[in-house]
């Protein structure tokens, strides 16, 4: 405990607030390489997860729905400090769009998984009263699917954003900047403080992403919907 | 026997010279290491799980508080918490195993509670009718009526665990993790072999863990496997894998 | 009017859910399509609106066949009301019902206007405007089905038995403030049960369809109850038919008698 108590006068340390090296940049450098993975991861697998659940119907719909619960599943198994080190073993180092690889390739499942799943999970007699009102495809999907789904579609962009924020920590040991350099070279320097400094700075930015999701459901979930999901 | 030629400066990523020197050496101890580290929090896990998933089944007030410091402990990376514990335990298993513990009964709890209330209400009524107590129901008609949503959890917990460990190696605990470490700081340049054979070995493990958690759910419940299903349990089935696709 | 000639439904694996359908379903009543399930009732009722596409013969609607006419806007000019109301959760009751007036591109606040009157008319509390379906009881889930099915002024109603997933005392309700609507409205209805009470009640004309998509007799109820067509119509009529033609002469007389009594009352909310 007094350990932690004492790394807390890191916080006040000298230059820890200016410069490269100082929490503002880092922070930034964090959040930008995070949301940079985090808006590629969002591209590529919410039209998919849409598109998929959207078109339910027959053998290739059931194949697509196999291979997206499957791809959840290994990406759960993948280690990723192994994934992030033989990425940068294997290109040339110090480009950050190698990184950006494994950091959206891990963030994909969890996205195109839920996103798939909720919309699959629409009532059919939802879709079928907003075909027989004379929905177009893409009114039903857009008006009707999606808000219905959306619970599950923000649980799943939450998870990967998370995930893209840990694995981008993990990442400052293959030469990534941003918070988990403190943690890197806190260890290679034998100071506990920049770790935990570092350690505690993560967590705070993982809970306030926690938060900002939870207030994000709350304003865009229609309240019937919330309802609805609420247990109990 | 295919060591592919994509490496840097043509060193293939797998030499299986590596592998014969050290398989019972530096990759047995990893191994070794590995297994104690991920198993041990998900035994610790279950075990408080089972009792604090009962009881928020039980008393429905005491859930949405325990819920919510779970989805907080879930969100936070385990290497910051595996920092944060090297104050409390210093550079030790347990610094590693408590921490995945936590995750892991963050991820148990909510499955021992959607279990629990996944058993019909009628069927626990008929269990009280029949003059069932509240501990016989409880072992012998609610639990096994749960355990299919709690095995869901179970193997997403195991699974995650087992590849989680590896993020150890950043404060020198990692089991298979040390390898990758190990590779990346090779005298004389980056070695791609051991990264390879812990990342094949974590998948490995995680596969094989998750297969044999599957057998054994499916052989504590027979009654699942039976070709007709009825309309409420196939949906609670689909519940079931829709909560296990959300983690 | 709508009209089937020779209207056949074959599905990919060899099922017919309908068999050599000729059908004329006269404008401004209300026109039952009865039978046990499989008996293809459901499949001819979407078939006017193509949510199934014939596989021979023609469906036409008010002499035009339903094939010239793109699905989304034959749909949007034929109100369609389900089984357990499949109203839209994440939308208030008001943005419900006017959900096809808005796909027309009509002007929101008149729309809501619209919807809020509807509301009044098929006898739900104006409070319920900004609630969402999952507040509702199952009975005033279907009353905004079949608002919201109205709120277009379709001349042609489908109804895919809209009252099924509601007890009986409130089905018994849901039915007679449905038959004092479509006294104001006279609608072309076309509803599909499998409770042939509900026919005998609701329906000017009654079609009795039999497993494998065959019609067995159309007629008016009066007639059926009088004079069933086969053995088959005899047993899906059952042996209570007696009672049921003497309750259908009382419920006549009923009838009569609530049209000469000033305004119906509007249920509240004393559906749960």
């Amino acid at each position: 405990m007094n350990a932690i108590w004492h790394a807390l006068g890191w916080f006040g340390g000298a230059g820890r607030w200016s410069g490269a090296d100082g929490i503002p940049h880092r922070m930034v450098e964090h959040l930008w390489y995070s949301l940079l993975a985090f808006a590629i991861t969002a591209l590529i697998a919410l039209p998919i997860g849409l598109l998929l659940g959207h078109l339910r119907r027959g053998r290739p719909a059931a194949l697509s729905g196999f291979l997206v619960v499957s791809s959840a599943n290994a990406a759960r198994a993948l280690p990723t400090l192994g994934l992030l080190i033989l990425v940068v073993v294997l290109t040339t180092a110090g480009d950050i769009v190698p990184i950006l690889v494994p950091l959206v390739l891990l963030a994909v499942p969890p996205v195109l998984v839920n996103t798939y799943a909720g919309v699959r999970q629409v009532d059919p007699g939802l879709r079928d009263a907003a075909e027989g009102m004379g929905m177009r495809g893409r009114q039903v999907l857009l008006k009707v699917e999606l808000p219905v789904a959306l619970p599950l579609i923000l649980l799943g962009l939450r998870t990967a954003l998370i995930q893209i924020i840990s694995t981008a920590t993990i990442a400052a040991y293959v030469g990534l900047g941003g918070l988990g350099r403190y943690i890197v070279d806190g260890y290679s320097r034998q100071e506990y403080d920049s770790m935990a400094g570092g350690a505690i700075l993560v967590i705070v930015l993982a809970v306030l992403t926690q938060a900002v999701f939870a207030g994000l459901h709350r304003f865009a979930v229609s309240p019937g919907v919330r309802r609805r999901a609420a247990p109990n | 026997m295919i060591p592919a030629a994509i490496g840097t400066g043509g060193e293939p990523l797998l030499r299986w010279s590596y592998v014969r020197d050290n398989y019972d050496g530096p990759i047995w101890e990893a191994l070794r290491e590995h297994l104690v580290l991920s198993f041990t929090p998900v035994l610790l896990g279950l075990l408080i799980a089972l009792p604090l998933g009962l009881a928020c089944a039980r008393w429905t007030r005491l859930y949405p508080p325990v819920l919510a410091v779970t989805s907080v402990l879930y969100a936070i990376p385990a290497i910051g918490l595996f920092v944060v514990f090297v104050a409390f335990t210093g550079l030790t298993y347990t610094t590693v195993v408590v921490p995945l513990a936590l995750y892991t009964l963050s991820v148990l709890v909510p499955s021992v509670v959607d279990g629990l209330r996944s058993v019909p209400e009628h069927v626990r009524q008929s269990a009280v009718a029949m003059g069932f107590g509240p501990l016989r129901r409880l072992v012998q008609v609610e639990l096994p009526i749960a355990l299919p949503v709690v095995m869901g959890g179970l193997r997403v917990a195991t699974v995650a665990n087992i590849s989680l460990v590896s993020v150890g190696a950043l404060i020198g605990i990692g089991g298979l993790g040390q390898l990758m470490v190990t590779g990346m700081k090779w005298p004389g340049g980056a070695y791609p072999t051991p990264i390879v054979v812990a990342i094949v070995l974590i998948v490995v493990l995680a596969l094989v863990a998750d297969l044999v958690l599957m057998l054994v759910q499916r052989f504590l419940t027979p009654w699942e496997r039976s070709g007709r299903v009825s309309r409420r349990a196939a949906r609670a089935a689909r519940t079931e894998r829709a909560a296990e696709v959300a983690r | 009017m709508i009209t089937f000639a020779g209207v056949t439904k074959r599905y990919p694996d060899g099922t017919v859910a309908v068999d050599h359908l000729d059908l004329e379903i006269p404008a401004g009543e209300i026109t039952v399509l009865v039978g046990p399930s499989g008996c293809g009732k459901t499949t001819t009722l979407r078939m006017i609106n193509r949510m199934v596409e014939a596989t021979e013969g023609t469906v036409t609607v008010d002499g035009r066949n339903v094939r010239d006419v793109d699905p989304p806007t034959l749909r949007r000019g034929i109100g369609y009301v389900i089984q357990q109301a499949g109203l839209f959760p994440h939308r208030t009751i008001l943005d419900n019902i006017a959900t096809v007036p808005l796909l027309l591109g009509r002007d929101k606040k008149r729309a809501r206007a619209d919807a809020r009157a509807l509301m009044e008319r098929v006898g739900l509390d104006a409070a319920f405007a900004r609630r969402y379906p999952a507040q509702l009881s199952g009975g005033q889930q279907q009353r905004v089905g079949v608002a919201r099915a109205l709120a277009a002024d379709p001349p042609i109603l489908l109804m895919d038995e809209p009252f099924s997933a509601v007890d009986p005392i409130v089905r018994g309700g849901l039915q007679d403030e449905f038959l004092r609507l479509q006294s104001e409205l006279e609608k072309t209805i076309v509803f599909v049960t499998h409770d042939i009470d509900e026919a005998v009640k609701l329906g000017h004309r009654i079609a009795v369809f039999q497993v494998g998509g065959k019609l067995a007799q159309y007629t008016s109820p009066d007639e059926l109850l009088d004079a069933p067509a086969s053995d088959f119509v005899r047993d899906f009529l059952g042996g209570e038919r007696g009672i049921r033609r003497l309750r259908f002469a009382q419920e006549l007389e009923a009838e009569a008698a609530a049209e000469n009594a000033p305004g119906a009352v509007p249920a509240k909310a004393d559906e749960r």
